[in-house]
């Protein structure tokens, strides 16, 4: 029957998920695959060289943007400046994954007493995700401080990390929210059946299905948060970007931008493999704990 | 005189569609009773009354003399009391089977993990489960996860427990281990209500039979009366399709 097919697993079913995840390298084709692969790729990506430095302009860029002695030169003053990008990255990451799963929670409570929470809820998420993240941030990083309030920080990387989280907790929150309305609505009825409440039941039965479900997609926002961390430099603090920006305008060579973005890359792509690990491991772990026991 | 269960003209409707049409029916206490119907009789919906899922819109329930839907009872409180197995098992995907059967009795129950984990153990290992406690839902057959499902219920120490379907959803040959599990808490002597199309496991262990129709219980009696020599026009017909379908 339909249902048991379903919720038996199935080891063919693990097995193509296991090979769909290794996708790029997937050589099957055994031996003569990894060589078809080999060439494939020294001939495409070959081509691609041969093209770009026959470009008439390629002498030109090849000063600007690939100077080694520049890169050099420049490189450890923007290391050094990335350091802010990676606090203010840290800090709003760990204030926006509470309080966006906390308007998700509210966005997702029934009844109408809590109408005017979703509503709330709602707005704010319309709002934060409509109006562009560079707008969100000259607003608050510019206008904040102008108001000359004793107790408002003037900092602009404070009103920096603000912005991004106001923008990011938007955008997070609808993560969670689709993973909470992903878990089928019989384990919430399951949950409340043994006696739990509403709450016992979201925490214990739905939530940890839910966080589950949208980590992939969660990361996804981090790697766009840590990218973004580079808006905040154009409020004058001194992150990589900034950096960056002040190293070219000094010589103008444009060598610094290639530095800073490799620094961001070191970051971003790591991140993008250990999430990928963490889906796997927790799959594993599940069908090693069946086998073991 | 006192019963487990006590069903007075409940009426529940989901927007124009009027689901249960005055239902009243007792059980009492120690006593199997089987709902069977067609599909969309109420039988569902009954028992998800009964452990306050769905509100009623008329009638009242009383438990052991309780009257659970009165106003300002705490349905949690009351849930607490009433196990339910659904069809589809719901067992949570992300515990293991022992974490599924001690969760409700450490957080709403408050007993230590310890105890808890103890008192599972020994259900588990009573309806042969001892060995899947470590797994996770997603390994076991659906007769297990069905099993599981009806431990877990248990581990609340339910003074009622309602069935829904709950071998519907299961390939054939595993429907006999989970009638099993029934047939031996029947002999426990559990107060059970259990909506079911199996009508030889209904002859079977029910000292009463309940036929609904559309909303209403219609006829009512002894498995042997109400299975061999229905009154109503409307059961003869029912169990005829039965016996067609080689049920019975």
């Amino acid at each position: 029957m339909a249902g048991e097919g379903e919720r038996r697993s199935d080891p063919a079913l693990a097995a193509s998920a296991e090979s769909r995840r290794s996708r790029i390298l997937d050589t099957s084709g055994g031996r003569g695959g990894v060589a078809i692969a080999s060439v494939s790729t020294i001939v495409v990506f070959g081509l691609l060289a041969f093209l770009i430095t026959r470009a008439p302009g390629w002498p030109e860029v090849q000063k600007t943007f690939f100077d080694w002695g520049e890169f050099k030169s420049s490189f450890p003053g923007i290391a050094r400046a990335f350091k802010l990008n990676v606090k203010i990255f840290c800090i709003a990451e760990a204030l926006i994954l509470p309080l966006a799963l906390a308007l998700a929670v509210l966005r997702s409570l029934p009844g109408p007493v809590f109408f005017p929470f979703r509503l709330i809820a709602i707005a704010y998420a319309d709002l934060f995700r409509g109006v562009p993240t560079i707008l969100v941030i000259f607003l608050l990083g510019f206008g904040a401080p102008a108001l000359q309030l004793n107790a408002v920080p003037t900092s602009t990387t404070f009103w920096g990390i603000v912005a991004l989280v106001l923008v990011y907790t938007a955008y997070v929150s609808e993560v969670y929210r689709a993973g909470i309305d992903s878990v089928h609505p019989s384990q919430e009825a399951a949950a409340r059946s043994l006696g739990l409440t509403r709450l016992d039941g979201l925490r214990y039965v739905i939530l940890p299905q839910a966080v589950r479900r949208v980590i992939p997609p969660l990361l996804n926002d981090f790697i766009g948060l840590q990218k973004d961390t580079a808006l905040v430099g154009l409020l004058g603090a001194l992150d990589a970007f900034n950096t960056a920006q002040i190293d070219a305008a000094a010589t103008f060579n444009y060598t610094p931008y290639l530095a800073a973005a490799v620094l961001f890359v070191a970051i971003t792509i790591p991140l993008a493999r250990f999430t990928d690990w963490l889906v796997l491991r927790d799959r594993r772990r599940r069908q090693a704990a069946g086998v073991a026991a | 005189m006192s019963h487990a269960l006590l069903l007075e003209g409940v009426h529940k409707s989901f927007g124009k569609h009027e689901v249960l049409r005055g239902i009243d029916l007792t059980v009492d206490e120690h006593e199997v009773v089987c709902l069977i119907g067609a599909s969309g009789s109420g039988k569902s919906t009954l028992l998800r009354c009964v452990n306050l899922i769905e509100q009623i819109d008329a009638g009242r329930i009383v438990v052991l003399d309780e009257e659970i839907t009165a106003r300002g009872v705490d349905a949690n409180r009351i849930r607490r009391r009433i196990g339910i197995v659904y069809q589809a098992y719901n067992l949570f995907p992300h515990m293991s089977v022992l974490r599924n059967v001690t969760l409700a009795p450490t957080k709403v129950l408050k007993q230590s993990r310890a105890d808890a984990e103890r008192q599972a153990l020994e259900l588990l290992e009573r309806f042969g489960l001892a060995d899947k406690a470590r797994d996770y839902p997603d390994r076991l057959s659906g007769g297990q996860q069905q099993r599981v499902a009806i431990v877990r219920a248990l581990a609340m120490k339910p003074e009622l427990m309602l069935f829904d379907e709950v071998t519907s959803a299961l390939d054939p040959e595993l429907v006999a281990e989970v009638l099993e599990v029934i047939r031996e808490l029947a002999q426990l002597g559990m107060t059970m209500l259990i909506a079911t199309h199996e009508m030889s496991f209904a002859r079977d262990v029910a000292d009463r039979i309940c036929f609904l129709d559309d909303g209403l219980i219609l006829e009512q009696g002894p498995p042997e009366e109400l299975l061999s020599t229905p009154r109503e026009p409307r059961t003869q017909q029912f169990l005829q399709r039965i016996i067609e379908a080689g049920r019975l």
